[in-house]
């Protein structure tokens, strides 16, 4: 990729060259390379798709497309986001390519399982895409697949499962390795407690990837059963019961959550003391919320279902403990604004990021307690409230989380530094557009706007309107931030090993990284987040 | 060892790391089962009469033999791991032959027992279990996806242990480096664990 001067020592980016090397790479480095453009351009194309949802409801009626185009867009929408996306998204890409570095390791436990995980993810990716054009039959059962319309509806529901099922393979895998490396090849001296936070955060999701997972999967394939050999389980007529379908499926549906949004809160949690120049603020509290969040968090799946048929018991149970998850996540937040508070802040990209990730992460947290008491949900349930929260939720808080990172490693991964000011524009439009995008979906639900609706009645012109501008706004701002990261592969300065002055062991090597990190596997003597290097004053 | 594709990264993978790698692997196929298991017991709670009917339209002769087959494969398959570590290759290739076997008499008997469900007409969709109880419709279900899966299991297990054998063979897998083997075997006794509870479940319990 780059051409280094010929007397620059060799990466992993150089030290092999040509196409097969890649696509045979073993390296943890290189793989989280692999899904980083893999994730990307699934990324772009699911937000073309939002983009158009969003043009197609800029005024009333059939603006674009008519509404069974609208809901295999939505369904597409969902399914490439949640499955291709966002679940694998921070694990995968920073994981694979921080947390050997991080924890002073060559590379993970299972560098050909690494390898061979991202082969079933792009098998399910292609799966899923497959399942979009296929007979002109797009899915449109929404990514949640509900029975009984998925299990009876004439589309290409069963590939898209099979998708589903495959990327949920390749999320244990991942899992798998890293709970193993986490154990095994921590760098000597480096006892539990003196993990960065980031790997911490990588451990508790990969539990959950690991547990929670199998089980959407059968739950999956119970649904392939129902469709070619109906047998019955979510089918009343045979005896079944649809609602035990969403019980399974939310079983594994709201732990993803927490894959979903844990790594982002561990990036976050890297970028506070690094920017702050300033240990991180109550380090244990960082790593039990984030245990407890885990844990916690399989237990509350029942808050996607007050209005399912479920005895007021079970709704009051899911409800109380709904409210106790968000305890862990408050935790977090203070830490990281006691991080800050007193430390020499420098308002850098990946500053700004994280920044805007607690700003959009709170609101959606907030909206969260509203959605998960059982009275104010059931005025809500299934209106754009609902979507709004989520995307406050897994685009602000994962998609800034991510945006974040790319900031804070870009350096570190390509050896080159991004055009800051550029950055600091792009952060503008995607904040500014964000906001503008979903509050006013906040409010249009709260006065009864369903969600997955093509068409609404004109009082809600207004708040569509502003809502689509929102979306034209972020969607400038995703092609500046992405064109400037882009751009700046090749062509941008030099970035020295530790441009941002961190402490933790992936600034301490060389940038681009050596194709086995350490020379010499480093020795630990102390806890993650000590600032006493001479170039911090 | 050293002609092994495994030796670019074999100063990483020791056999403990190998192990918990499998272990971690096995916790998620108990929880895919799990699954499964949460529709039995919910089924079950609602339709114990039913499943009462169903399980007495199993044959628990055939399962309690399949039992009894798995169990003593999976003691050949543990006593195949204690050959190799006493360096006595013909020995582990014999015991994992013998496991192999063992998993082929359990394919057959499933042969057998599925057939005579077909003769009967008693399989998901079918006219005649369309006419049955709810409650036997879902014990029906469960017991072709539960023992399906199962076996589906069983000969991914046996695939797994023929390339472990192959490997015995050429001394790939030797009394140094085994973990294929142990993992394999840790495999295989998953495949038994699951039925120990399968048999039960659907047999037994009527």
């Amino acid at each position: 990729m780059n051409n280094p001067s010929p007397t620059a020592p060799l990466n992993y980016l150089n030290h092999k060259t040509g196409l097969w090397s890649w696509m045979t790479a073993t390296d943890h480095k290189r793989i989280g390379l692999l899904y980083l453009y893999s994730i990307t351009t699934f990324f772009l194309a699911a937000a073309v798709l939002g983009l158009l949802m969003k043009i197609e409801k800029v005024a009333p009626g059939e603006t674009i497309m008519t509404a069974q185009t609208y809901n295999a867009m939505f369904s597409l929408h969902g399914i490439i986001m949640i499955f291709i996306v966002v679940i694998p998204g921070l694990a995968a890409v920073f994981g694979n390519i921080c947390l050997p570095i991080m924890i002073g390791a060559k590379d993970v436990a299972f560098p050909k399982l690494n390898l061979f995980s991202y082969y079933v993810y792009i098998t399910g990716a292609i799966l899923g895409l497959y399942s979009q054009f296929a007979n002109g039959h797009s899915p449109d059962a929404g990514w949640t697949f509900y029975v009984p319309y998925s299990a009876e509806v004439n589309s290409n529901i069963i590939l898209a499962l099979m998708a589903a099922f495959t990327l949920g393979f390749a999320s244990i895998l991942t899992g798998l390795n890293f709970i193993v490396t986490i154990h095994r090849m921590r760098a000597p001296g480096m006892t539990w407690f003196r993990m960065p936070l980031f790997p911490w955060s990588l451990y508790a999701t990969a539990w959950i990837q690991l547990l929670a997972t199998p089980v959407v999967g059968i739950t999956l394939l119970m649904v392939v059963a129902e469709r070619t050999l109906h047998v019955g389980f979510f089918d009343p007529k045979l005896g079944g019961d649809p609602v035990l379908y969403q019980h399974l499926f939310w079983i594994y549906s709201h732990p993803a959550v927490y894959v979903m949004i844990l790594p982002a809160m561990g990036v976050v949690t890297e970028i506070f003391p690094t920017f702050s120049q300033k240990p991180v603020f109550g380090y244990l509290p960082i790593v039990f919320s984030s245990l407890a969040i885990a844990l916690v968090g399989y237990f509350v799946w029942g808050h996607h279902m007050y209005t399912s048929g479920m005895s007021i018991e079970s709704r009051w149970f899911f409800s109380f403990l709904t409210f106790i998850v968000a305890i862990p996540s408050a935790i977090k937040v203070f830490n990281w604004l006691s991080t800050m508070y007193g430390g020499s802040v420098d308002l850098k990209p990946p500053l700004l990021y994280a920044i805007s990730f607690i700003f959009l992460f709170t609101i959606g947290g907030f909206t969260g307690l509203i959605l998960g008491a059982v009275a104010t949900d059931v005025q809500v349930h299934n209106t754009d409230f609902v979507v709004a929260h989520f995307h406050y939720i897994i685009f602000g808080g994962m998609g800034f989380g991510f945006f974040a990172a790319m900031h804070y490693w870009y350096p570190k991964i390509y050896g080159r530094m991004y055009n800051i000011r550029w950055a600091n524009i792009a952060w503008g439009f995607l904040f500014t557009g964000f906001n503008f995008l979903y509050f006013p979906m906040f409010i249009m639900g709260i006065q009864g706007m369903p969600r997955r609706y093509y068409d609404y009645d004109p009082q809600f012109q207004m708040g569509q309107t502003i809502s689509t501008i929102g979306a034209v706004i972020l969607f400038i701002g995703l092609i500046g931030m992405i064109s400037n990261l882009v751009y700046h592969v090749r062509r941008g300065a030099i970035a020295p090993a530790n441009p941002w002055h961190g402490v933790t062991l992936e600034w301490q090597i060389p940038s681009p990284p050596p194709h086995e990190n350490f020379d010499d596997i480093p020795v630990i003597t102390r806890g993650p987040y000590v600032f006493d290097n001479p170039h911090t004053k | 060892m050293s002609t092994t594709e495994h030796s670019e990264h074999s100063e990483y993978i020791d056999s403990e790391t190998g192990k918990m790698g499998m272990w971690l692997f096995l916790f998620t196929e108990i929880f895919l089962f799990g699954g499964l298991f949460i529709v039995y017991s919910v089924m079950r709670a609602k339709y114990g009469e039913d499943f009462h009917h169903g399980a007495l339209e199993l044959n628990a002769f055939i399962g309690a033999t399949n039992t009894v087959v798995l169990l003593v494969s999976s003691m050949t398959a543990a006593m195949s791991l204690t050959a190799i570590q006493k360096n006595q290759p013909k020995v582990a290739i014999a015991l994992i032959f013998s496991t192999l076997l063992l998993a082929g008499v359990f394919m057959i008997n499933k042969y057998f027992e599925y057939g005579h469900k077909f003769d009967l007409h008693l399989y998901p969709g079918s006219e005649v279990m369309r006419n049955l109880p709810k409650g036997e419709i879902m014990f029906f279900g469960l017991y072709f996806l539960m023992t399906g899966l199962h076996l589906f299991h069983v000969v991914v297990g046996g695939v797994l242990l023929t390339i472990v054998m192959l490997r015995v063979k050429s001394g790939k897998i030797n009394s140094e480096h085994f973990l294929l083997l142990e993992n394999g075997a840790l495999y295989w006794h998953l495949v038994d664990l699951i039925w120990i509870f399968l048999f039960p479940l659907l047999y037994l319990i009527t």
